[in-house]
This record gives C-alpha cells, structure tokens and sequence, in this order.
C-alpha cells in the first residue's frame, strides 16, 4: 500500500513518468556535451594545469616553497585539508544518514554529493601527501610496515595517523557505497546504448539485470552500509578535529573540537552540494527533480548547522573564560583582535550571522540568494579552518618565536590545483555517469510526484 | 543444455499489480523464475517467498575480523615488537588504539558485505547476463516464467494467467 500526502509537496515535479526519469538523467550521458559543459571543463582544466605548476615546484622543491615558517608550522596546507575533508562531509550524510532515517528527499541529490564527498576527499589528500616533502615515500611511511632500519612501526598513538585510518576508510566505503547505487543505473543506460558505448556501460553495470532477488540483497547492502557509514561520518571529522583537540595549543586543546568539528563539516558539505546542485539543475534542466523543496530542505540544515558552529564559537570563548587558564584566554582575545582579526570576523559574519538569513522563508526559496549564501558559507568555513590553525600557532608560547604567516604563489597555486582537480573531476562525473539516481527517483515517484499529490 | 532457455513474460505496469499477479501466479501453482523490476520494490521479495538476505551476518563477520586484526596488530607493533612510551601512555593503550580499529572494522565489515554482494549476485564487469526485456530497467516490471520448469502446465494456459492478473503484455522469450 502506498501512502501519500497532499499535505507535503511532492519531490519531484512536471507529472514525470518512470520513462521520463529514465530519458531526462540519461539525455545527460547519451546526447553530445553542452557548451556550458565544454566551457566550465576547460577552464577546469586551466585551472588545474595552472594549479600543477604550484604542484611540480612543491615536489621538486620541497616544502620550503610555501609560507611556513618554524613557528606557523601548518597553515594553508591543513587549513585546505580540513576544509576540504568537511566538503566531502554532505555526501555521505545525504546518502547514509537520510536514507536511516528514511528521508525520501534525498534521492534527487544523493548521487551528485556523493561523487561530490569521493572528489573532496581526494583533493583533500592532496595536502598531507605534499606535506610529507617527499609525496612518493610518503605512502610507505604512513603503513603499517616496519621501518627500513628496524623494526619501528607507525605511532598507533597518533591523531595524524588515525587520520590516515580514517580518511582512506572514509574515502574506500564512500566509493564502495557510490558504486553499488550507480550499478541499477549503469544497466539502465547499457540497455538503451549500442557500440562501444553498450560494452563500456555494459562493463560498469556488473552484468546488473534488475532481478527481484538481486533488488533485495542491493537494499540490504545499501542499509547496512548507511548504518556503518553514519557513525563514520562523525568518527572522520571528530579524528580530524584530534590533530588540534589532543595537542596542548592553547585554542586547539578543547574537547568541544569534536561536535564542533562535525557539524562544521556538514553546515559547509551542504553549502557545496547546494553550490553544485544549483548549476547542474540550470545547466542539465533537472528543475523538476531538484526541486525549490529540496533547495529549502538544504537550506534548513544549513541553518541547523551553521547554528550549532555559532553557538560551539560563542562556547569555546565562555570555556577559555571559565578555565581560568591565561594562555587559552589571551588565544582567544588575540583571535578576536589579535593581527588575524580580519579573518576571525570574516569567519563570524560569514557562518553565524549569514545563514541567520534563511529563517526567512523568501530568502532561503529564492535561487540567487541560496547560492550566494552557499558561497559565503564555503568562504565562512574556510575562514574558520585557518582563523583556528594559524592564529593558535602564530602566537607561540616563547614571545620571541612570535611570526606572522604570509602566504606564497606555490601555497595559492596548489590550492588552486585542488580547485581545478575538483570541478573537473565533478564535470566529467556529471556527463558521463547519470547524475540523479534514477533507481531511486523511480521507487519515490509513485507516493512522492505531484501526479499522486494532485 | 535442454531447460532454461524458453520463457513466457508478463509486462506489469505497476508495482502494485505487480505484486498481486505474483501472488495470484504462485498461488495457481506456476513456479516463477524471477522478477525484473527497475528500481526496488518493496513487499516485492514477500510475495515471491524469498528469504532474508543473510548479508548482514556477513557484515557482522567481517566486521569482528576488523576489530581482531586491528587490536592485534596495534598491540603486537606497540606493546609485544617495538614497546616505547609515547606521551606517558601506556605500551598497550587500548584508548589510543579505538579510532584505528574502528576503522578497520568498518572497512572490512564494508569490503567484506559488498564482496560477499557481488559473488552470491553473479555481479562481475566481464558478466554477460541474460536480458528479458529491455523495458525492465527502464519503466516495466517483468515476470518471467520458464516453460519447462512448469511442463506440467500448458503455455497458453500461463498466458492466460499472466493476462488475467493484470500484465500490460504477454510476450515469449528464448535464449539461443
């Protein structure tokens, strides 16, 4: 028995059928690439070329070439890490969270920040990998193997290596879970191709013939992978948010880090796959799957979210007044009107006071405005990355040591390379795999289209 | 080889009559041989009498086998091979070692669940699976019925069910 509503809006519009999903997500794959698409690759490409210069130099160089000095040890590097891992966040918790809790809106816009978490992260790896000066060692010395002179290993104490335990298992089981929902799909577009492109689909769709038996066993992969990937999103960025909370820094040393960090992670994951889903809708006209409810849904997490990152700002300046402790205090007042005052408020207007905006029902269904303010987020986030790495650092405990941190044309370059990688990665996605989930928008269609709500 | 090669299909058009065709065809004694249907339907697997998947036992298995290698392998590199006092703690530092092994165990109970997936589904990049009808991964349901699974019944007699319970179209379908 099917239940509907006519209270709730229907998810996807235009009195769509199951043939009309399958040709408008797959007119994307078959049909020759857009201009808009061809335009946005290329500069993509621009970017990235240009970008792998900053790259080429850093590994030839090593990593002297970027702003670091002994006192700002980590600055640019991990503040773009950070961001970066927290972009990837929405992804997972679209596709893992949402579907625990049964979310039917999160079928339209699962499969785009999906691909959205695997490209994140893999730009986010990027930074520690150049970090470590010689990026072609650099995976041996973070294995389990035992040192060449002997038999040390990897420091099982260490947060930088639960990281790497963390984000390879995020990005593995995020591209695991990518995958199987892509497979229904791959078979959907290898029965309607011929040529080369039928062998090509025909080989990603695993043999996939949509056999009842298969459906089920596909459900209950998807639910437990979900179950196993929620807690996996707050365990990546709570391990993340360890490189700074388990050290003794005063502004990193905070056991409010954690959540913090969380839902940090998800105010500006969402912000990017609001940024993204904004132009795919225009550029591949999904206006009725990607709907105003989906665009509002997002904007409510946003406002959760960006709540929750205000009220952890305005905790941990009440704890560095309640400890008593001198040097967590001066962290934070110098944070406020320190040197770096510009990117503290930059960060606070940014993520506290703009997404406030979308309690006004106007402001967060209105196109422009979303996508504006899913920018500023992204920029608000940034700003909170660095305002917490280079601020705590750049104040050292000896007065004497105390240095500012200036970045350098390989530090822009490099996070420019991400930049580059990232969109083009995400375009190629977008025209050769199918973007929406069709699978899944055909399994809602029935209770949740406004055929049925009519 | 002999069986196997020739169908009857029925082409539903909804899930709902899908579901009670399957019922009505199982319930007149004609064996089905699968249902395809482009997306999941859920009480589809009910009334065809399936069994639960046991994956999530897999996963659980697999699971466990993270969290053991995990364990081990942390206090055999930290506490038993190279034992150093890091930060004050402990050579077995259970604490220290948690984010690791949950890790491990995800990772495994994942890979372990998706492989275990993939082998009993037949799924595999070089598969060449046998496709009934097209439409079954677009916007039909399809219900397939091999003929010499149910010799004991006449075909146009199956026909005749498939129609009556609601299929958009009957068709036949042989493999070479």
């Amino acid at each position: 028995m099917q239940v509907t509503s006519s209270v709730r809006e229907p998810l996807v519009t235009g009195g769509k059928t199951y043939k009309d999903v399958t040709h408008d997500v797959a007119r994307q794959v078959e049909g020759k690439p857009t201009i808009g698409w061809m335009l946005g690759l290329a500069v993509s490409i621009g970017v990235l070329l240009l970008g792998s210069i900053a790259v080429g130099a850093t590994v030839w160089e090593g990593i002297g070439m970027w702003g670091l000095n002994k006192t700002v040890g980590w600055a640019w590097d991990i503040t773009n890490f950070v961001w970066w891992v927290g972009i990837g966040h929405a992804g997972t918790l679209i596709s893992a969270v949402l579907l625990l809790f049964r979310q039917k809106w999160r079928t339209s816009i699962n499969r785009a920040a999906e691909a959205m978490t695997i490209f994140a992260v893999i730009c986010a790896a990027m930074f520690p990998v150049l970090h470590m000066g010689r990026p072609w060692l650099g995976a041996y010395w973070a294995l389990p193997l035992p040192n060449v002179f002997g038999s040390l290993w990897v420091n099982f104490n260490s947060p930088l290596l639960w990281d790497v335990f963390a984000i390879s298992t995020y990005f593995s089981v995020s591209l695991v879970f990518w995958y199987i929902g892509l497979i229904p799909d791959f078979a959907t577009i290898r029965d309607r191709a011929t040529g080369l492109r039928k062998v090509i689909y025909g080989a990603l769709s695993f043999g996939w013939t949509g056999a009842a038996k298969i459906w089920m066993r596909y459900e209950a992969v998807s639910l437990i992978l979900a179950g196993l990937a929620t807690p996996l999103v707050l365990s990546v960025h709570t391990i993340v948010s360890f490189d700074f909370a388990t050290s003794v820094i005063p502004g990193w040393h905070t056991t409010i880090f954690p959540p913090y960090f969380v839902a940090g992670a998800i105010f500006s994951g969402f912000a990017m796959v609001l940024t993204l889903m904004l132009i795919t809708r225009k550029l591949f006209k999904l206006e009725d799957y990607i709907t105003m409810v989906h665009i509002e849904l997002m904007n409510i997490v946003i406002i959760i979210t960006g709540s929750i990152v205000g009220i952890a700002y305005i905790t941990e300046f009440f704890i560095a007044w309640y400890s008593g402790v001198e040097a967590e205090q001066y962290a934070f007042i110098n944070r406020a009107f320190g040197p770096y005052w510009w990117a503290y408020w930059s960060m606070m207007t940014c993520n506290v006071i703009s997404p406030q905006l979308f309690w006004f029902k106007k402001i967060r269904t209105s196109i422009v405005f979303t996508f504006a303010l899913s920018i500023v987020v992204n920029i608000g986030m940034w700003f909170e990355r660095f305002v917490i790495i280079v601020t705590s650092l750049h104040r050292d405990f000896l007065p004497s040591s105390w240095a500012m941190f200036y970045p350098t044309w390989a530090d822009v370059g490099v996070y420019l390379f991400t930049f580059g990688l990232f969109f083009t990665l995400f375009l190629l996605f977008a025209k050769f795999f199918p973007v929406i989930n069709m699978a899944e928008v055909k399994s809602v269609l029935k209770s949740s289209s406004e055929k049925v709500n009519k | 080889m002999e069986r196997d090669t020739n169908f009857v299909l029925g082409i539903y058009d909804d899930e709902d009559v899908l579901k009670e065709a399957v019922t009505k065809v199982r319930e007149s004694g004609v064996k089905i041989h699968e249902v395809f249907t482009p997306y999941p339907v859920h009480g589809l697997e009910d009334v065809l009498g399936y069994r639960r998947s046991r994956l999530p036992i897999a996963a659980f298995l697999f699971g466990l086998c993270g969290t053991c290698l995990a364990l081990t392998m942390q206090l055999l590199m930290m506490a038993v091979d190279w034992p150093m006092i890091i930060g004050g703690k402990d050579h077995a530092a259970i604490p220290a070692f948690i984010p690791v092994t949950f890790e491990l165990t995800v990772l495994l109970a994942s890979f372990g669940m998706v492989g275990v997936f993939m082998i009993s589904s037949d799924l595999k990049p070089w598969a060449q699976p046998r496709i009934f009808d097209k439409r079954s991964t677009d916007d039909k349901h399809v219900m397939a019925i091999d003929i010499a699974v149910n010799a004991g019944m006449e075909e146009a007699k199956i026909k005749e069910l498939l129609e009556a319970s609601g299929a958009s179209e009957v068709n036949n379908k042989s493999f070479e």
